[in-house]
C-alpha cells in the first residue's frame, strides 16, 4: 500500500514538476508568469488535438506507429504552449504591459481555449460521455518498463548465484517483495515522467553552473546592470519565458496522455497550474528542490484517499493540505530572510532602458 | 575619421516614453484597440462558425440585451463583477496584489449561508439581517487580514498567499456543503429557507435584483470619493507609488496596508452577501464564478477609477453574455466566451504601450548626413 501511495504521488507530482520547472526558468528572467495554468491547458489540448488528428488518419488502431504517435502530440503540444509563451513575452517584454494582468488574461484565454476545443472535439466524436478517449496514442505515452519481467529475471539470477536464498522461504518473499517495491517506486513510469526529472536537473545545472544561467539570473535580479554588462535583456526574457512555457505545457500533455490514460474531459486538469506556481516558492526557485516538492505535493493531493474511514466532508478538509503547506512554507521563507531564498529582485517589473 | 563616423548604425527606430498624452488621444488608442480586437474576434468566430460576422455580432447584442430579462441579468452580473472590482481596487492602487478576492467573496457568502441555515427559523428578521450583514463583512475582512498582516510584518509574498487562501476557502465551502447538504450526503445545499425566505434580501417592487444593483451603485460612488478625496485614499496612492516616500513623509505603511486590506476584504464579504442572500439563495464551490480574477482585469483596465469601472465591467459582462448566446445559437462550446474575453483583453493591454510610449523612426539618410 505504501509503495502504491508513493507511485500515485509521483504520478500526481509530475505535471506539477513540469509546471514549476517552467515557471522557475521564467521567473529567473524577472517575468512572473501567472499564465502558467492557461499554458498547461493549452499544452494539454494541443497534444490532444494532435493525437486526435493522428488517430483519425489511421484506418485501424493496429496501424499506429510508435514514432508518429508520440512525436505528433508532442510537437503540437510544444507549438501550442510556445505560442502562449510568445503572446506573454510580446505583451510584457516588447509592449511592457503589466505582468499580473497579462498573466491572468492568458490563463482565462488558455483555460477557455482548452475547454472550447475539448468541448468541440467531444461533440465531433459524438460520444455519450463528456470526454474524448485517445487510447491508441495514450498507450505509447504511458508505456513503462516491463517491471515484472525485470524483477523476475534479476530474482532468478540471484537465486542461481546464491542458492541459499531459494532455500529459506522468508528471505525469499522478503527479497522478492523488496525488488517489486523498488520497481514500483522507481521504475514504473513513462518516458515523460523521467524527462520531467531530467529537465528539472538540467535546468538546475544550467541556472547554477553555466554562463547562460548566470546571465539569466543577472537579467532577473537587475536588468539595468545586465544591460550595461552587454547582456541582451529582451532576448533572455523572451527565451526564458518561451522555454519555460514549453516545459510547462508538457505538464498538460503528461496529464492527459499518461496520468488520465488519454481521456480529456473539460476542467479535469483543475487547479494544478496554480499549485505549480505555488511550488516555485516551496522550492525557493531551485528546480532540483522542486522534484522533491512536487512529489510531496502529489502525495498531499491524494493522501485523503489513503486514510481509512474518512467521511466525505473530512476528505474535503484534507484536500486543503497542499495549500496550507504552501502558506506555511511561504511564511517560513519570508521569516528567515535568507538572501538566496528570495525571489529574483526585479520579478514582476518590466524593463525599459531609458527609465531611471 | 569622418568616414568612420558615417558607419555608426543608427537603429531603424527606437522607443521613447511619452511625457503626457492628451486624453482624447489616449481614448482614441483604446477605442481603436477594442475595434481591432472585435475584428480579430469576428475573424475567429467566422472561421469557427462559417456565419456572416455582422449576423454574429447581432446575435451577440441580442444575447446580452435582447429581452427585458436579459437586460436585468446583464445589469445584475455587471453589478456583481463591479462589486468585486471595487473591492480589489484600493489594494491594487497600493500595489498589493490581492488575487484572493475569489476566496474572500466565498467566505463572505459562506458566513451568510451559515447564518441563514443556523438561525433562519430561530431569530426574528430584525436581528437576523444585521447578523448576516455583520458576519459576511467580518468573514471577508478576516480572510484578507491574514495575508495582510504577514505582508506588513514580514513582507510575505501576498500574490501567492492570497491565491492559496482561495483554495482553502473553496475547500471550506465544500466541507460545509457536505455538512449541510439537503438531502443528506448529496453534496448540495439547495435553496436555503425557500418557504420562509428568512435572510433573503428584500425585493424592491417586482424585481429580484434591483436591491443588489442599488447597493453596488452606492458602493461605487463611495469608493470613488474615498479614493479621490479622503486622506486614506491619498495615503493609498502614496504607498502604491513608493513605499519609501510614504515612510519619509510619515505615513505608517504597515497600518495603511492592513487597513486597506481590511476594507478590500470587507467589500468582498459584501459581494458574497449579495451573491448568496440577494441572488442565488444557496452556496456552492462556484458561487464566486471566477469573478475574483476577472475583477482584477476590470479594475486595471479602468486605471483604478471606480466610475470608469462601471463601463469596463459592463464591457466584460456584455461580451460574456453575448459570447454565450453565440455559442448556444451556433452550437459552440460555452468556453467560447473566455476566448473572446481573452483576445479583447490582450488587445487592450497591448494598447497601453502606445499610450505610454512613442516609436521614433530613424531620420532619413540625407538628413542624418548633414
Amino acid at each position: 500500500m505504501i509503495t502504491s501511495f508513493i507511485h500515485r504521488a509521483v504520478m500526481q507530482g509530475i505535471p506539477l514538476l513540469f509546471g514549476s520547472t517552467g515557471e522557475i526558468i521564467t521567473e529567473k528572467s524577472g517575468n512572473l508568469n501567472l499564465g502558467i495554468p492557461g499554458i498547461m491547458y493549452v499544452g494539454g489540448i494541443s497534444g490532444v488535438i494532435g493525437a486526435f488528428l493522428y488517430e483519425q488518419s489511421l484506418d485501424t488502431p493496429q496501424d499506429a506507429n510508435a514514432f508518429f504517435a508520440i512525436i505528433i502530440p508532442l510537437l503540437s503540444c510544444m507549438i501550442g504552449s510556445l505560442l502562449m509563451g510568445l503572446i506573454y513575452s510580446f505583451l510584457t517584454t516588447t509592449l511592457r504591459a503589466n505582468q499580473n494582468v497579462t498573466g491572468l488574461a492568458l490563463t482565462t484565454f488558455g483555460v477557455g481555449f482548452g475547454n472550447f476545443f475539448g468541448g468541440s472535439l467531444i461533440k465531433l466524436t459524438e460520444s455519450e460521455m463528456p470526454s474524448i478517449t485517445l487510447s491508441t496514442t495514450s498507450k505509447f505515452f504511458s508505456k513503462t518498463l516491463p517491471i515484472d519481467d525485470i524483477v523476475n529475471s534479476i530474482f532468478n539470477f540471484l537465486c542461481q548465484t546464491f542458492p541459499s536464498i531459494a532455500e529459506h522461504t522468508e528471505n525469499y518473499l522478503w527479497i522478492k517483495n523488496g525488488l517489486l517495491g523498488f520497481g514500483e517506486i522507481f521504475l514504473s513510469y513513462s518516458f515523460l515522467a523521467y524527462s520531467a526529472i531530467v529537465i528539472a536537473l538540467l535546468a538546475s545545472f544550467t541556472l547554477k553552473r553555466t554562463r547562460t544561467g548566470l546571465q539569466l539570473r543577472a537579467v532577473g535580479e537587475n536588468p539595468a546592470t545586465a544591460d550595461a554588462a552587454g547582456i541582451n535583456v529582451n532576448r533572455y526574457k523572451y527565451l526564458a519565458t518561451c522555454i519555460g512555457s514549453v516545459i510547462a505545457g508538457l505538464g498538460g500533455l503528461y496529464y492527459v496522455m499518461d496520468y488520465a490514460n488519454g481521456i480529456w474531459s473539460n476542467d479535469a486538469f483543475g487547479d494544478r497550474g496554480w499549485l505549480a506556481i505555488a511550488l516555485v516558492i516551496f522550492a525557493v526557485w531551485k528546480p532540483n528542490l522542486s522534484i522533491i516538492g512536487s512529489i510531496l505535493f502529489g502525495g498531499l493531493f491524494i493522501v485523503h484517499n489513503y486514510i481509512p474511514n474518512l467521511s466525505v466532508n473530512t476528505q474535503e478538509i484534507f484536500k486543503m493540505l497542499p495549500y496550507v503547506v504552501t502558506i506555511i512554507v511561504l511564511v517560513v521563507v519570508s521569516l528567515r530572510k535568507k538572501r538566496e531564498n528570495q525571489n529574483p529582485a526585479s520579478l514582476g517589473l518590466s524593463y525599459f532602458r531609458e527609465e531611471r | 575619421m569622418e568616414n568612420h563616423e558615417k558607419h555608426i548604425r543608427e537603429p531603424f527606430f527606437h522607443i521613447a516614453k511619452r511625457d503626457t498624452v492628451v486624453w482624447w488621444l489616449a481614448w482614441l488608442i483604446r477605442i481603436a484597440s477594442v475595434a481591432a480586437a472585435l475584428i480579430v474576434c469576428a475573424i475567429v468566430t467566422v472561421l469557427l462558425t462559417g456565419e456572416n460576422p455582422i449576423q454574429v455580432y447581432i446575435t451577440m447584442i441580442d444575447g446580452a440585451i435582447g429581452t427585458e430579462r436579459r437586460i436585468w441579468g446583464l445589469l445584475q452580473n455587471t453589478a456583481m463583477l463591479l462589486c468585486v472590482s471595487l473591492a480589489v481596487t484600493p489594494a491594487f492602487k497600493m500595489k498589493f496584489w490581492n488575487i484572493g478576492a475569489e476566496g474572500q467573496v466565498l467566505v463572505g457568502g459562506l458566513a451568510t449561508a451559515a447564518c441563514m441555515i443556523l438561525f433562519g427559523d430561530k431569530l426574528p428578521l430584525i436581528v437576523l439581517m444585521p447578523l448576516i450583514i455583520a458576519a459576511s463583512i467580518v468573514a471577508g475582512a478576516v480572510w484578507a487580514l491574514i495575508p495582510a498582516i504577514f505582508k506588513a510584518k514580514w513582507n510575505t509574498n501576498e500574490t501567492l498567499f492570497t491565491l492559496m487562501m482561495n483554495y482553502i476557502a473553496i475547500q471550506l465551502v465544500s466541507f460545509f456543503t457536505y455538512q449541510w447538504s439537503v438531502p443528506k450526503g448529496s453534496g448540495q445545499i439547495g435553496v436555503i429557507n425557500q418557504d420562509t425566505r428568512a435572510g433573503w434580501l428584500p425585493e424592491i417592487g417586482d424585481n429580484d435584483y434591483l436591491i443588489n444593483i442599488l447597493i453596488v451603485a452606492a458602493l461605487t460612488f463611495a469608493m470613488y470619493v474615498y479614493l479621490k478625496y479622503s486622506k486614506h485614499g491619498y495615503e493609498i496612492s502614496v504607498v502604491g507609488e513608493s513605499e519609501n516616500t510614504a515612510r519619509y513623509i510619515g505615513i505608517n505603511v504597515k497600518k495603511v496596508i492592513i487597513r486597506t486590506m481590511l476594507l478590500s476584504g470587507a467589500i468582498c464579504g459584501i459581494a458574497g452577501l449579495l451573491l448568496v442572500s440577494g441572488t442565488d439563495h444557496t452556496i456552492t464551490r462556484d458561487t464566486a464564478a471566477g469573478r475574483g480574477f476577472t475583477a482584477i482585469m476590470v479594475s486595471w483596465l479602468a486605471k483604478f477609477n471606480p466610475l470608469v469601472m462601471i463601463f469596463t465591467a459592463l464591457l466584460i459582462v456584455f461580451l460574456e453574455k453575448g459570447a454565450i448566446e453565440i455559442s448556444t445559437i451556433f452550437g459552440l462550446n460555452a468556453a467560447f466566451s473566455e476566448i473572446i474575453t481573452g483576445i479583447i483583453i490582450f488587445f487592450i493591454i497591448g494598447s497601453e504601450f502606445f499610450i505610454n510610449y512613442t516609436i521614433k523612426f530613424r531620420k532619413s539618410k540625407g538628413g542624418a548626413a548633414q
